[in-house]
């Protein structure tokens, strides 16, 4: 097996912020034309690494040695850095929107590189930008490069970041999470654009991800990282199939496995939990001009929706960001006005406060940031305990706390796991043990209907899957039934009997799981599935 | 995604998976006492905090530091309080059914006596004093009599300080008190139900932060007598707006988090929701500026005083000091005593001011 001298040679490094390390040495080389995939989960200091690199993280003391054809990078002088950034090695970020200079077209921003970089002339630069952008196969390149970053779409800003990064033709591109801001039918295309470029220019990639399927499609060789260590380093395939590490086992196996009750064949016999016909949601816009001092326009956000959720089932509601399937979230939660029929455990929204309340208890609700939906001043007992005051005022402080500690319970949380449970705060939990705060809080009133709204997409790989296999159990012993919204098709797979598949505010397909996910029959469905594969 | 472990990272001892052992941390602490630890830990912060309280404690006893009449006094085998209630000169063998003026050489005398004794506070003087026995003309520079000299009325000026910074602290209290209440009230109005409310309450500020506050004074010291209880309406009128954005902002910030949606999800009322979820987590500006609204009103009340549109006259006050010290500009210690104290007041509530926004500082870390 021949050996060529590698281009990136990583050795022991280190990085620590105030004495505490995050990085704590860890080895791996780069050959040139390789592409090296870098993952962990949110924590295990896989962005500082390809940050320190560049020496582009703040306040952080770095040690060890980065050999890059024939220098240390972590020992070159500023002004010799600087010479390298950009030119040799280039990096993309997570998210275009922040990455990119508002006050500038994409044109100028990437003209600006070459004429610093290359020393092209102005009128060379902008030209050649405008080749930069139709090579990352942006529609229309000439209008693109004249555009500003809000004036495109996020997979727009990414090519054109990635046209910014390309531009001098580096050695190595150091890829941070190149997608993961994207919708997931854009993630496919934005890589297969980044692996024909590599191809095309020979170069190598670090790409850094918690996605493995990303890893699996793109990598040729894979470094997991776990708490700022490497676990374990080897081509994707010998890692994928025998992997030798614990941790890394955790993560392959993090894929939701669907373990729910199966689909009752008797439902048409009860009352469905909820049922939608024609609902439609919409905002006031304003309208410019002298027009809109007196009127508003009208933004429809989700127009005419049939659904139906039967008692014991999930129903699931996909689509990307901007889809409307939050606001369809909130309306069924009646926090939202709407127009059209949606009938409630029985009832329906707006019909008097008393009546409302009464809905309040059938219906509750778990969302997507652990962070922002726990009160950070609140205790863990006030916080779950909040809906018993309003729903069971008649209780004493004893049987409420009972029954918080019960519901606690439910969702894996005991006193004898974290002591004083019920008065600690929120801050003291991680991401996953917050969510099940969530869950506890929506499940101490007794609801019939959980609305899921992108639950686990906060979450890191494996804790996700224990959120979902949580779901699942409470679902198969309580009789839960969930409105579950996500933008992932494998949580779908995972938990939904029906889905809904919807696209600008339009339902365009629905169905059972096996039917729509097996054989889509619109064609966005079908890319949808295709994307997660 | 990568936005968590930057907060938990500040906040707890490494991550642990669900179901696994729980943290480190045994005693939980609510963040308010957190913040309070932080601020502990600030030295300078912390100190300045102490020597404030000390001294406004003090103040508060002003009566019993510097008064003209003795705490204790005994007569003729009787008891006397004369700072309690007051005995006529005919009671220490005086000829006079007058009040007795303790400072009176011929009084001194008589508790000279055997037998007779009087305990007079530390600095027998009352802010209102005027000493009809003083050894030096008005104003008398500092002397073992007076210890920062006396005015240019013959009235000792440590005195009139004491009592000064006692009605420049209560009046910066109920100053900030009120504006702080009525800033939240408006702020947290605007920012939770937003909208229309917002929009007409904001026209509505733009107007009124728009007149001319101290025209509007001078017009009003000229129709009204000038009172300590007049300032403080003028000034709050005014005062509430500044605070009234900073809630606001925190509201319409909060009041669109999830966990506030989960609690209207869950059937909670509005006043609810307010109470419990959004005031507490929107009180950090209030709690910072605090100190500095302290000293903003401290100096607002010394600078009408030093205008002649403040207190009425013969209040005690440091602004009036400062303009006696301008007038009589070769009395250095009229000036220098009151900027000394005006300063150091200052100082300490700044210190505190800064001390109290690390503490609430959410990027900083638990050290």
């Amino acid at each position: 097996m021949k050996r060529p001298a590698p281009l990136l040679e990583v050795s022991d490094l280190r990085v620590a912020f105030d004495g505490k390390e995050v990085v704590r040495g860890i080895d791996f080389t780069i050959q040139p034309g390789e592409k090296l995939a870098l993952v962990g989960e949110s924590g295990s200091g896989k962005t500082v690494t390809a940050l320190s690199l560049l020496r582009l993280v703040m306040n952080a003391q770095i040690s060890g040695a980065a050999g890059f054809r024939g220098r240390d990078l972590l020992a070159l002088p500023e002004s010799e850095l600087r010479a390298v950034r950009g030119s040799e090695i280039a990096m993309i970020f997570q998210e275009p929107m922040t990455a990119l200079n508002p006050l500038f077209t994409v044109g100028e921003q990437i003209a600006e590189v070459l004429e610093l970089k290359q020393g092209h002339s102005r009128a060379d630069a902008s030209r050649i930008a405008v080749d930069l952008l139709a090579e990352t196969g942006i529609t229309e390149p000439q209008r693109r490069a004249k555009a500003f970053p809000h004036q495109l779409s996020g997979g727009q800003r990414q090519r054109a970041m990635i046209a910014m990064a390309l531009a001098c033709k580096p050695q190595l591109l150091l890829a941070d999470e190149p997608t993961t801001a994207l919708d997931v039918t854009l993630r496919a295309q934005i890589l297969d654009l980044l692996t024909a470029l590599q191809r095309q220019n020979g170069m190598a990639v670090l790409l850094i991800t918690h996605d493995l399927n990303l890893v699996r499609r793109f990598a040729d060789r894979v470094a997991v990282m776990e708490n700022g260590l490497i676990v374990e380093q080897g081509s994707v395939a010998q890692v994928f199939a025998d992997p030798r590490h614990a941790y890394t086992r955790r993560l392959i196996d993090s894929q939701p496995v669907r373990d729910v009750p199966s689909r009752r064949h008797d439902a048409a016999v009860f009352d469905p939990v909820m049922q939608a016909k024609a609902l439609r949601v919409s905002y006031p816009v304003p309208i410019a001009g002298v027009r809109g001092w007196f009127r508003k326009g009208e933004f429809v956000a989700v127009q005419g929706a049939d659904f139906a959720i039967h008692p014991g089932q999930t129903l699931g509601v996909i689509g990307e960001s901007g889809s409307g399937k939050s606001t369809l979230a909130l309306a069924a939660l009646g926090l939202l006005p709407f127009q059209g029929a949606l009938q409630v455990a029985g009832g329906a929204w707006h019909k008097g406060a008393e009546a409302d309340k009464i809905l309040r208890q059938a219906v509750q609700v778990v969302f997507q940031d652990p962070f922002s939906s726990l009160s950070p001043r609140m205790t863990i007992e006030e916080i779950v305990g909040e809906g018993l005051r309003v729903h069971a005022p008649t209780l004493s402080t004893a049987q409420r706390q009972a029954r918080v500690l019960t519901a606690l319970d439910e969702v894996g949380l005991t006193q004898a796991q974290f002591p004083a449970l019920l008065t600690r705060y929120p801050h003291e939990f991680s991401g996953g043990q917050r969510q099940r705060i969530a869950i506890a809080r929506a499940l101490v009133v007794g609801p019939r209907l959980l609305v899921l709204d992108e639950p686990t997409s906060a979450l890191d790989v494996t804790i996700q899957k224990q959120v979902l296999q949580l779901l699942q159990g409470l679902q198969r012993e309580l009789g839960l039934s969930y409105l579950l919204i996500t933008h992932d098709v494998d949580v779908i797979r995972a938990m939904a009997h029906d889905v809904i598949v919807m696209k600008d505010g339009v339902v365009v397909e629905s169905g059972s799981v096996e039917q729509v996910l097996a054989a889509p029959q619109h064609e966005y469905t079908r890319v949808l599935v295709a994307a997660a594969v | 995604m990568s936005g968590w472990i930057r907060v938990s990272s500040l906040t707890s001892p490494p991550e642990t998976a669900p179901g696994g052992p729980a943290g480190v941390a045994a005693v939980s602490l609510s963040p308010g006492r957190r913040a309070w630890q932080r601020f502990r830990r600030n030295r300078l912060g912390f100190r300045s905090f102490v020597i404030f309280c000390t001294l406004f404690v003090l103040s508060l006893g002003a009566e019993l530091i510097s008064n003209d009449k003795p705490l204790v006094a005994r007569y003729s085998g009787a008891w006397y309080l004369p700072i309690v209630k007051s005995a006529p000169e005919t009671a220490f063998g005086g000829d006079f059914e007058t009040p007795t003026d303790f400072l009176d050489p011929f009084i001194r005398q008589q508790f000279a006596k055997p037998g007779n004794w009087a305990l007079y506070p530390p600095n027998p003087y009352h802010h209102s004093t005027i000493d009809y026995f003083a050894k030096a003309p008005n104003p008398a520079p500092p002397s073992a009599d007076n210890w920062l000299g006396t005015d240019d009325r013959g009235r000792d000026v440590a005195a009139r300080l004491i009592y000064g910074f006692r009605i420049s602290v209560l009046f910066a209290l109920a100053l900030t008190a009120i504006g702080t209440v009525l800033g939240v009230i408006t702020g947290a109005l605007q920012g939770f139900f937003g909208g229309k409310t917002d929009l007409a309450f904001q026209r509505f500020i733009e107007i009124w932060g728009s007149m001319p506050e101290l025209y509007l004074l001078i017009i009003f010291a000229a129709v009204f007598d000038p009172s300590i209880g007049l300032l403080l309406i003028l000034l709050s009128l005014f005062g509430w707006m500044g605070l009234s954005d900073y809630v606001r902002a925190e509201f319409l910030r909060n009041r669109q988090l999830d966990y506030v949606r989960a609690a209207r999800a869950l059937g909670l009322s509005n006043w609810q929701i307010i109470r419990r979820h959004v005031l507490p987590n929107s009180m950090t500006p209030v709690v910072t500026f605090l100190p500095f609204r302290m000293s903003g009103a401290i100096l607002a009340l010394t600078s009408l005083d030093f205008l002649g549109l403040g207190v009425p006259p013969g209040t005690p006050s440091l602004g009036e000091l400062l303009s006696q010290g301008k007038s009589n500009i070769d009395a250095w210690w009229i000036s220098l005593s009151t900027f000394a104290v005006l300063v150091i007041t200052l100082l300490l509530l700044t210190f505190m001011g800064d001390a109290l926004r690390d503490a609430l500082d959410p990027r900083k870390s638990d050290k």
